[in-house]
């Protein structure tokens, strides 16, 4: 067995050092009618080769976004990731290391912690940032719990553009934490709307930008109509790599930015494992809920960095914890500061702009289409169409001929026929004019 | 002040400056190279990643263009590897050495599961794709969901929590679900006194009152003390079996028995399954709902942090209420169940975006199929072994907390240590000076200056060995008196002891570009 | 004013007419170690004795200050916001937490004075 050093022999010095006879001996404390036998329902092990043929075989039935057109958005974006940082987080000292509680060894993974806290404190324009949640959605839950903390309040409105998985998150932890949701239809909202909604019981508004159908909008008003009601605006970003085009939420006026960090060196992987971001303002970092990285000096003097205020973690609070969050998505976080830092100033904001001219590019030919209209005038690299026939088949026949062309609405809103026929289509950096022209022609056909 | 501080107060000491190696010119000693931040590094224009110029396009924008730069760094592809190459020589790892953490399960993270888990057919699948273009994807957590579900005994499994803790939340949100169901509404949850502290976390996050169970003599839970606690108002008892005293609850079936009495549920926090995976069934042991630690027995990788797994196992009745997407077995295959209607209409919604760490079921799926079943025993069983020949190596040297022997971590506490000056931490201190990283310290809180090893089956005799005469040698230099070489330990990391005090009372969470304002030289 | 009383949890408070000053003992402190943060009330919160008024923060341990009398708090110590590190220094002086108006001077009687809680603080070592 590859991966098990001990060898028979081992095995029966070590019993005689500890003075049993057997293993069995070890396991006395189990009580008899709960001691199994080697279960027979499972495989034995199998050799590398063997494992590698049969995962293989279960990769193989799949179509990937790598061999086919990807126009596929929606809270995860396909984006080319640089060589250098999938083997950079691949060195044994990164991949396999734990948790930093012991800074005087882990000085590596607490360094670039506190550099992924500065990029996310920079790309959002908000003071502060933690070392990451485990996705955008349960940051956008703890998002609305530290503003029912810090407001006292228990009330929160969730916009119509935020993404369906997020507002289905924020109802679960709604429902068992004890807060209420007042959740608005989703279809883009004029703010009057959303501010209408705003009363004395709540404790932020909740907004995404780009939203969930991929509208562009200015919530500096609505930051403003909240501060001026007692309640904090909540900014989500799904798609950060938008950040290198567009106004950051901190120039808004919010008060806690949530996103998803996924865009940024990691693969899409099926839905996870993907970045929670956590921004928010300085005077608000004790209700900050997961890890945070500080800057320190060692017993000799030289700068070294720590985690900190632990005390408003699960481990020591207990029952008074901010949250139960444990983890952190290190090693994401850490592809992430990678990829950024290759891209840089300039690199980051050409791909925002390469993102959006495809994007563009892609929206002029699909609206050219008889039947297509565009829904959206605004947008980053994603935008909705609505077809004339429902989209989830439309969807279906694209896939038949070997393109991933869009989420039909309805696979997030199966019981809202009047969304029936609104397709989402993204375009990343990654689609070429030829996957245009593809896809163009595609749906031309399936729509004859 | 509340009780349970006391015991994890562990007094800082200014350490005195060590004799410092001799020194170079700069920072730098021999591999160990200073490495600045990256925003030090800058140079305006640079990039590491070439790039088309984007087209001329009309922009969309509606005006929100960003009018302010960023302030990010520019840097080429050299100097970055550069930098992330020297930041990740200053980090401990398994591929280093041993990490005796108990409850921590650190074990080899073997690299099949990474080639494994970059496989493009599983790696560059988006979650919403049409469910006809993934049938490999969803087969594969199939299988993974068949291994869960045989090794616990249970008969479902909910795969969407992201980590352990969220897993917790995952199972106590389930049984509350349940309880409302049955028109039950309940207000205390039972947690042992020893447990870690997501369990009560967890349990008043979801509005239970925590009722702390002590243990008894034998490091057990006290039954007795359960059973006058038990009522028609409590929920649950949240148990870790083996516990984190690295003792199995022998009275754990009638434990069980005597909850379910009281219409409570029975949740294991599934932390320590390593000590009897293949061996023990949960379910056999009377448990509803457990939570897995793919990061932990399942060998994904700790990533220095995460990213983890927590897949929870639930008995038929939890299971009608586990969160969303289901894996359904329909009439044209598998499928995903997204939302809360039909067989799934009682979940409790969901807990995360899309599915679940995916990656991280690649990873575990590689080892356990790696391992097979008999492999997993034996697993289980190097595992305990390896924890018992360290106990039967550390007990004359250190204290042991519970005589007799252990399951897959050895508890010892700071008795040993009495009058010399030096403290638990202190101890771990110089470990770090040996090459090791420390075991667990000041947990679980039972017991006074806990040091809760795990050594898990990836580590030869040999191994331990080392680090047995490693600890022995600092148990010995402790009581003769040999005080300075701990209170000044660390000396030959990459970094001495750091002031956590100034970083909790004036936290400086990130770079902030030099201003006029500040003083000059804020940075080495 | 009055010399100070103990609680059984280290608190301890001292009498000015009917306000009554509350911090957290020498003994306390040192056990505790480097304070970091201290979480005050609000002015106006009311309290019965022996409820979570205060929480003080080391960097490893959170911990919970009772009210060692009944009242309502009309004015907290907003210099330990900016040098928490008072509570160690001086815990009996500059170091005080927040001042009660007194419900009940009657519950004082239930406290120890200085020498009974020096040998309280004996019995536990």
């Amino acid at each position: 067995m590859r991966y098990l050093p001990l060898t028979a022999a081992d095995r029966t010095a070590m019993l005689n050092t500890i003075g049993a006879t057997s293993i069995d001996e070890l396991f006395a404390e189990v009580p008899a009618t709960a001691r199994i036998a080697p279960l027979a329902d499972l495989p034995l092990a199998q050799s590398e080769l063997e494992v590698e043929r049969a995962i293989g075989a279960m990769a193989a039935r799949n179509l990937a976004a790598n061999s086919a057109p990807c126009f596929l958005g929606g809270g995860a974006y396909r984006h080319h990731i640089p060589a250098a940082v999938d083997h950079l987080i691949q060195r044994g000292e990164f991949l396999t290391s734990y948790t930093p509680y012991q800074p005087e060894i882990s000085q590596g993974t607490l360094q670039y912690l506190f550099e992924f806290q500065t990029q996310v404190a920079l790309l959002t324009g908000m003071e502060i940032a933690n070392a990451s949640l485990y996705d955008g959605a349960v940051a956008c839950a703890e998002a609305v719990m530290m503003a029912n903390r810090l407001t006292g309040r228990h009330r929160a409105v969730l916009a119509g553009g935020l993404h369906p998985h997020y507002r289905e998150v924020c109802a679960t932890y709604a429902r068992f934490v004890g807060f209420e949701l007042a959740r608005c239809d989703p279809d883009p909202r004029p703010q009057q709307e959303l501010a209408a909604l705003l009363d004395d019981r709540t404790s932020c508004v909740v907004v995404q930008n780009p939203d969930f159908w991929g509208e562009l909008h200015d919530w500096s008003a609505l930051a403003e109509t909240c501060h001026e009601r007692g309640a904090l605006l909540v900014v989500v970003v799904t798609e950060i790599v938008s950040l290198g085009a567009l106004k950051p939420p901190g120039e808004m006026g919010a008060d806690i930015v949530a996103g998803e960090g996924q865009s940024l060196g990691n693969a899409l992987n099926y839905g996870g494992p993907y970045l929670g971001l956590f921004a928010t303002r300085e005077k608000f970092v004790r209700q900050m809920p997961g890890r945070l990285v500080g800057e320190t000096r060692d017993a000799d003097g030289r700068r070294g960095f720590v985690l900190t205020l632990s005390t408003r973690e699960q481990h020591i609070r207990r029952e008074r914890a901010t949250s139960n969050v444990c983890t952190n998505s290190g090693l994401c976080a850490l592809a992430f500061t990678i990829h950024l830092a290759l891209l840089g100033e300039t690199g980051f904001t050409k791909l925002a702009w390469l993102n959006h001219a495809t994007a563009v590019t892609l929206a002029e030919r699909i609206a050219r289409i008889p039947g297509v209209s565009l829904v959206n005038p605004t947008f980053f690299n994603e935008f909705t169409i609505r077809l004339p026939v429902p989209a989830a088949p439309v969807v279906e026949a694209l896939a038949a001929r070997g393109i991933l062309g869009g989420i039909p609405a309805s696979r997030l809103y199966p019981k809202r026929p009047q969304l029936a026929n609104l397709l989402l289509v993204a375009a990343t950096e990654t689609v070429t004019d030829h996957d245009i022209s593809r896809f163009e022609c595609a749906l031309r056909e399936v729509l004859a | 002040m509340s009780e349970w501080s006391r015991a994890l107060s562990a007094p800082t000491r200014a350490a005195p400056p060590g004799a410092a190696p001799r020194a170079g010119f700069g920072a730098n000693r021999g591999l160990q190279i200073e490495e600045k931040l990256l925003f030090e590094r800058d140079a305006p224009g640079r990039s590491g990643v070439d790039l088309p110029e984007p087209p001329a396009v009309e922009p969309r924008l509606g005006g929100l263009e960003r009018r302010r730069p960023i302030g990010l760094p520019g840097l080429s592809e050299p100097e970055v590897v550069r930098h992330f190459t020297r930041l990740s020589q200053k980090n401990y790892a398994i591929d280093t050495g041993i990490y005796p953490l108990g409850s921590c399960t650190m074990k080899h993270n073997p690299r099949l599961n990474e080639k494994l888990a970059r496989v493009p057919g599983l790696s560059e699948l988006h979650p919403l794709q049409p469910l006809s273009t993934v049938p490999g994807a969803l087969e594969l957590i199939d299988r993974l969901a068949h291994w869960l579900k045989t090794l616990t005994g249970l008969p479902a499994v909910a795969l969407s929590p992201g980590a352990g803790a969220h897993g917790e939340l995952c199972g106590v949100m389930t049984i509350r679900a349940a309880l409302e169901a049955r028109g039950d509404r309940r207000k205390r949850v039972l947690v042992p006194e020893s447990a870690h502290g997501t369990n009560p976390a967890t349990a008043a996050a979801c509005g239970y009152q925590v009722d702390p169970v002590p243990a008894n003599s034998r490091g057990r839970v006290d039954r007795r003390a359960l059973e006058q606690k038990l009522g028609p108002d409590v929920a649950a008892l949240m148990l870790t079996n083996p516990n984190t005293c690295g003792l199995f609850e022998t009275e754990i079936v009638e434990i069980a028995a005597v909850v379910h009495r009281a219409g409570a549920f029975f949740y294991c926090d599934g932390a320590n399954f390593n000590a009897i995976v293949g061996r023990v069934r949960p379910r056999d042991l009377g448990i509803d709902c457990m939570h897995l630690n793919l990061h932990k027995t399942f060998s994904t990788p700790h990533g220095g942090g995460g990213p983890g797994s927590g897949p929870v196992a639930l008995s038929a009745e939890l299971a009608r209420h586990a969160p969303l997407p289901w894996l359904v077995h329909g009439d044209n295959g598998l499928q995903l169940a997204e939302h809360g209607e039909g067989e799934a209409a009682a979940s409790i919604g969901r807990l995360k975006a899309f599915h679940g760490q995916m990656g991280m079921f690649v990873r575990a799926l590689a080892y356990m199929m790696s391992h097979g079943a008999d492999g997993l025993r034996q697993v289980a069983e190097d595992a305990v072994l390896n924890a018992n020949y360290l106990r039967a190596l550390l007990e004359t040297d250190l204290t042991l907390s519970y005589p007799g022997p252990c399951m897959h971590e050895v508890l010892f506490d700071d008795r040993f240590l009495k009058d010399t000056g030096v403290s638990t931490l202190d101890f771990a201190k110089a470990l770090i000076d040996e090459g090791y990283h420390p075991m667990t310290m000041y947990f679980p809180l039972v017991v006074h200056g806990a040091m809760l090893i795990e050594p898990t089956e990836t580590e030869s005799k040999a191994t331990l060995d080392e680090f047995a005469a490693t600890v022995k040698a600092l148990a010995t230099a402790a009581r003769t008196g040999d005080t300075a070489r701990f209170h000044a330990a660390p000396q030959l990391a990459p970094r001495r002891r750091l002031d956590e005090t100034a970083a909790a009372r004036k936290p400086v969470l990130r770079w902030r570009p030099p201003s006029e304002d500040e003083p000059p030289g804020t940075t080495t | 004013m009055a010399a100070p009383r103990f609680t059984t949890d280290h608190e301890w408070v001292r009498l000015d007419g009917d306000l009554a000053t509350v911090g957290i003992s020498d003994y306390a402190q040192s056990q505790l170690g480097d304070v970091v943060y201290v979480e005050l009330p609000e002015i106006g919160r009311r309290v019965e004795q022996g409820k979570e008024i205060a929480v003080v923060e080391s960097v490893k341990a959170a911990s919970d200050v009772y009210a060692p009398v009944s009242g309502e708090v009309v004015a907290v110590n907003t210099a330990l916001a900016e040098d928490p590190a008072k509570v160690n220094a001086d815990p009996m002086g500059e170091g005080w937490f927040l001042q009660l108006r007194l419900a009940d001077p009657a519950e004082l009687d239930g406290l120890m004075d200085e020498a009974a809680y020096r040998r309280f603080i004996e019995e536990q070592a």
